[in-house]
């Protein structure tokens, strides 16, 4: 798989100039580039504009593009909004999404080392297994998740829903992992093995700065799909206090007068971090989630 | 799966030696019992469930047969949900491939500040589609919006409208807002075929005379059709069990005309709180997304390189 390498550049940039084409650079193809990035930037900004709006403005009619007054304390007293507890949710959504991103860690890393290493009879099972569960979705297991963790008097806890997401994310995690793991030549960590090494050791010292880019790429994929998880969530955590951010937003929406200014300033918050996170991995990720398939 | 330059299989083969299945389990325990708990067990309980008859207050009443698939076809607005259901899925996985297939070919192009587009464009990936969703659901607000004041300041519409007041419209434009957070991922999928196209194939066909629509249909097209494969099947997985797009846009319009299957379902368990009918229609949803994965499984083939 070619995580590893670079993506190899762009054609026609990496070819010496041919006689007909001599390389220049293209304006025309920024400026239409600029567009497309206003198109799909466009709704983040009505976002970040209407999160410095007063409430009374976010509710004219018309409404203004731009806040005529800026109100950036809208960050601050937007904690203590009455539709939902918003720091009980935004805690609830850090922990559980650093809950399922070890736990995923945890049980992604072995298997994918083991497999990656050895082979044995059920590997192949295994490793079906775990493509297939990449393919499924707590959506569509909904009621089953409901029903089991009301048996298992688990429901409405967040240990619930770190274990849907590590679940879930797990085949995200075995497949980046089982492709960095299988590129490092096994004759490495033979010869540190020779030269004393304790299995252990060259575990640390050896494959780990190795594997270090996806073991990034993994918790950082891992910890943004819990951070946006809505279905499982619904579902299992009726108590306000328990909602992460994703369940707690759907609150203000339908009331006559929502307060908007605060679901824009909240989801700034919810937005934000996870999309610098998510342009650190991206060269990396569409071969974790096409699971190989596109190389 | 696993390129085979990365490890030569010949060396593969001599080193890796056949290992007893005992020894693999410590390995992948905690993954098995993962997968085993939090996935296969609950979808073996939605199905034993389907068959049960369970109280709206959790309580097993007994043995239910086939009553629970009863009453999911007896719904009247059935029809409606699957119809919708259908139009959902192919529109928007259409239409997000067909954006993509343009967007990834103009993204593969070099130009001055192509890092900056290309960072704008996984926004709408990386960002929460709840609160996608809300920033739309206020935009297209027929008093308040910015989107609809937008359309009519630039002359597009004469007054604004409310586009999720009805079923129809409310419906369509969540199928936009789909496809707008469907074509991110779906360009990076098309963007990395493009990749795999080599340099001199594009310029032997250059030499040879093809004109760039030649080009781009009998040699870069055939070229990404796996990439096409794998985007299409797990767009088409992540669009029939989209939840949060259609819940935050079109949740309070009354009735089931701008339903699918995956929010009907959610409306049984939370509004009617029947998890018994809404476990016999997650089997059936449960049904159509093994139909896909067999055909996601053909095409990526896992069991001829790993």
């Amino acid at each position: 798989m070619s995580t590893l390498t670079e993506a190899p550049p762009a054609l026609s940039g990496s070819r010496a100039p041919r006689p007909t084409k001599p390389t220049r650079r293209r304006w025309d193809l920024t400026a239409i580039g600029g567009v497309i990035a206003l198109i799909f930037l466009a709704p983040y900004l009505i976002m970040l504009s209407g999160a410095f709006k007063s409430r009374p403005e976010i509710l004219k009619v018309p409404p203004t593009y731009l806040p005529a007054e800026w109100h950036p304390e809208n960050f601050l007293t937007m904690w203590g909004t009455p539709e939902t507890p918003l720091p009980s949710n935004l805690w609830s959504t850090v922990v559980i999404s650093i809950g399922g991103t070890l736990l995923a860690l945890l049980a992604a890393v072995p298997a994918a080392y083991f497999t990656a290493r050895h082979n044995f009879r059920l590997k192949m099972p295994f490793l079906l297994l775990v493509l297939i569960t990449q393919m499924l979705q707590p959506t569509v297991l909904a009621s089953g998740l409901f029903r089991e963790f009301v048996t298992l008097e688990l429901n409405d806890t967040y240990l619930s829903m770190i274990l849907v997401n590590a679940a879930f994310n797990l085949s995200f995690a075995v497949w980046i992992m089982h492709s960095f793991f299988s590129a490092v030549p096994k004759e490495i960590e033979e010869a540190a093995w020779l030269d004393g090494c304790s299995r252990l050791d060259s575990m640390r010292r050896i494959m780990l700065p190795l594997v270090w880019p996806g073991i990034v790429t993994t918790v950082v994929f891992t910890f943004i799909a819990c951070w946006n998880e809505f279905a499982a969530s619904l579902i299992l955590l009726p108590t306000d206090t328990n909602q992460p951010l994703t369940v707690a937003l759907t609150k203000f929406v339908g009331q006559y007068d929502s307060a908007w200014q605060y679901v824009f300033a909240v989801s700034i918050i919810g937005i934000l971090p996870v999309v610098i996170l998510f342009a650190l991995i991206e060269k990396r990720l569409v071969a974790g989630l096409t699971a190989g398939g596109v190389k | 799966m696993i390129d085979p330059t990365a490890a030569p299989p010949k060396a593969r083969r001599r080193k890796v030696t056949r290992e007893s299945t005992l020894q693999a389990l410590p390995w992948l325990a905690p993954a098995l019992l993962l997968i085993g708990g939090v996935v296969v067990y609950p979808a073996g309980y939605m199905f034993y469930t389907s068959f049960r008859d369970i109280s709206r207050f959790g309580t097993d009443l007994g043995w239910a047969g086939w009553d629970n698939y009863g009453k999911v076809f007896a719904l009247g607005h059935l029809p409606r949900v699957f119809l919708n259901t259908a139009v959902w899925v192919v529109g928007v996985v259409l239409i997000s491939v067909l954006v993509s297939l343009v967007l990834a070919q103009f993204l593969n192009k070099t130009f001055p500040g192509r890092t900056v587009v290309r960072l704008a464009v996984i926004v709408p990936w990386a960002a929460s589609v709840v609160m996608t969703s809300t920033i739309f659901v206020y935009g297209l607000d027929p008093f308040y919006g910015v989107i609809n004041q937008f359309l009519v300041d630039t002359g597009v519409m004469a007054q604004p409208y409310g586009f999720l007041k009805n079923p129809v419209s409310g419906f369509l434009s969540s199928a936009a807002v789909a496809v707008f957070v469907s074509v991110p991922f779906t360009t990076f999928v098309i963007l990395a075929g493009l990749q795999t196209v080599p340099g001199d194939v594009l310029e032997a066909a250059q030499i040879d005379g093809a004109t760039k629509a030649q080009t781009y249909w009998r040699v870069v097209f055939p070229m990404l059709r796996p990439a096409l494969a794998v985007a299409a099947l797990i767009n088409v997985i992540n669009v029939f069990n989209s939840l949060p797009i259609l819940r935050t846009m079109t949740g309070a319009i009354p009735g089931y005309d701008a339903d699918t299957t995956t929010t009907l379902t959610f409306k049984i368990i939370q509004g009617d709180r029947q998890i018994d009918t809404a476990s016999a229609l997650s089997v059936i949803n449960f049904l159509v997304v093994l139909i896909v994965i067999a055909f996601y499984l053909r095409i990526v083939r896992p069991m001829r390189e790993v």
